[in-house]
């Protein structure tokens, strides 16, 4: 893409993409790191986890604020309003992950390296690994704004609500061998359901990179393969 | 991927939206244009739709007045300047030498970037376009001034001081003055040739406000170097450059989506 005639006008939106990667590297490692914190009971790092939030909130805001005075002062037309408009709502999407993953954090306070039997935990590692890659493939999407990789991503999000969905079947099994085994279980679920949902925000930012590169939104069906409101106790067992 | 891709421009949905059925009114076939030696415009061919805003933008230079120009032969005024190719209003070709050139400026209005009253009083400026052509009866006369003046949002502004000069209108009002000389012919076709780019943005807004309303009667094709402007108050746009027509399409795609990258280079303000 050649360079505006007014050179404070790339400045602005090169200002924006520093922004998006910098929050997109510290949501991954939050993730990261809140994952590791749950399933080693590590708490120190969880308390990190729980630390650098604050440092996407401030982010997301900066995000916002430039964007809207982008509009304001330069009314930004084609790939520039496109590009304006996806650094709004990639910033949100980014900035939900991050709360996701403190989240997770403050839960591995929560129950405090207590995660018994650890094989439960193998579930909830799968499941983070898969939306780790998902969340490191968008940002590269985004960041070298690949409709192919953004797509890709998309599509592979089925696959984590499906492991989802087993997760939740096992932990409820879990829960009704052990009512002991309750706190711990529903914390997990809530870590599994957050995970899921961060898998949730990368299709949404594929989404977006797929309208900021061609203007065009992708179909409002995604394949979902979230089957655990269909389980029950019964059906779990 | 187009199997998992919606089509937004469609689904777009404001009384603005282009209709690309709406009959049209102006076609333009092969049009070249020469000012003595110099080329103006190269092999244009467009289509104007009906009662549809059709904006014209390029950098200077580009031919897009050169083509307004062409419409109601205004160009013929100066001997050096010809051109070649077909402009079918309603069917019938503008260049033919067969055509009255008076009939079809009545029939095909202009206003000029500067506001251009007669040195005459507000009703006279009217007046005096109607009286060329049709021989009325004061009242009747009176009626028709009204009407125009109303269709140009000046009537609450000018009705009591019709008797003074129209020089003595802000430039806002004079422009919709000339807007109501226009519309008082009662012609098919509306150009505009930066009509609002001597304005404040007060009267801009009313201009615009103005050409909203107007397009539910007339065909109007404007000229603007204001991108926004262009992007709010038109359905159709096309973009040309060096005498050529590079892209035209509905407004709402070719300011999110334009084809080409020049048209993108263009109104994103990356043209080199």
């Amino acid at each position: 893409m050649s360079e505006h005639i007014v050179s404070s006008y790339d400045n602005d939106l090169q200002g924006l993409r520093r922004r998006i990667s910098e929050m997109g590297g510290i949501a991954e490692k939050m993730l990261v790191d809140a994952i590791a914190a749950l399933l080693r009971g590590d708490l120190p790092l969880a308390q990190t986890v729980i630390a650098s939030d604050s440092r996407l909130d401030i982010l997301q805001r900066e995000i916002e604020e430039s964007a809207i005075l982008t509009i304001a002062r330069r009314q930004p037309l084609a790939v520039d309003l496109r590009e304006t408009i996806s650094a709004i709502r990639v910033s949100g999407d980014v900035e939900r992950i991050g709360d996701l993953a403190k989240n997770i954090a403050k839960r591995a306070l929560a129950i405090g390296g207590q995660l018994q039997p650890q094989k439960i935990a193998a579930g909830v590692q799968h499941m983070s690994d898969l939306v780790l890659a998902q969340l490191k493939d968008v940002l590269d999407a985004y960041a070298q704004q690949d409709t192919v990789k953004a797509v890709d991503v998309w599509r592979r999000d089925g696959a984590i609500d499906a492991l989802y969905t087993s997760v939740f079947r096992e932990l409820l099994t879990y829960m009704m061998e052990d009512p002991r085994n309750i706190s711990f279980c529903t914390h997990l679920l809530f870590c599994a359901k957050n995970i899921e949902r961060i898998g949730d925000h990368t299709t949404n930012i594929a989404e977006t990179v797929h309208y900021l590169v061609t203007g065009e939104n992708l179909a409002i069906d995604r394949p979902k393969n979230d089957r655990s409101i269909d389980a029950t106790v019964g059906a779990g067992a | 991927m187009s199997q998992i891709a919606l089509n937004t421009s469609s689904a777009i949905g404001s009384a603005a939206a282009a209709d690309v059925d709406a009959p049209i009114r102006i076609a333009v076939r092969n049009l070249n244009f020469h000012y003595g030696d110099a080329i103006a415009l190269k092999n244009v061919s467009l289509n104007f739709h009906d009662r549809q805003v059709t904006a014209l933008i390029g950098p200077s230079g580009c031919g897009k007045s050169t083509l307004l120009r062409t419409f109601n032969r205004i160009y013929s005024l100066y001997p050096e300047q010809r051109a070649d190719g077909e402009i079918l209003l309603d069917g019938q070709n503008v260049l033919s030498p067969s055509v009255d050139v008076n009939e079809l400026r009545a029939r095909v209005g202009m206003v000029f970037q500067k506001p251009t009253p007669f040195p005459m009083s507000i009703y006279d400026n009217i007046a005096f376009g109607i009286r060329l052509y049709e021989n009325l009866p004061k009242s009747e006369l009176d009626g028709r001034v009204e009407e125009a003046l109303k269709k140009a949002a000046l009537w609450n502004e000018a009705k009591d001081k019709l008797r003074q000069s129209g020089m003595g209108l802000s430039g806002g009002q004079q422009q919709r003055l000339c807007i109501a000389r226009t519309i008082a012919q009662n012609p098919e076709v509306i150009l505009l040739d930066e009509p609002t780019s001597a304005l404040d943005p007060i009267s801009t807004g009313k201009i615009e406000e103005l050409i909203e309303h107007l397009r539910e009667e007339f065909t109007i094709v404007i000229v603007t170097h204001n991108m926004q402007q262009a992007a709010r108050i038109s359905q159709f746009t096309a973009f040309m450059y060096l005498g050529e027509l590079v892209e035209f399409g509905p407004t709402n795609k070719m300011f999110m989506t334009p084809t080409k990258k020049q048209t993108q280079d263009y109104i994103t303000g990356r043209f080199g």
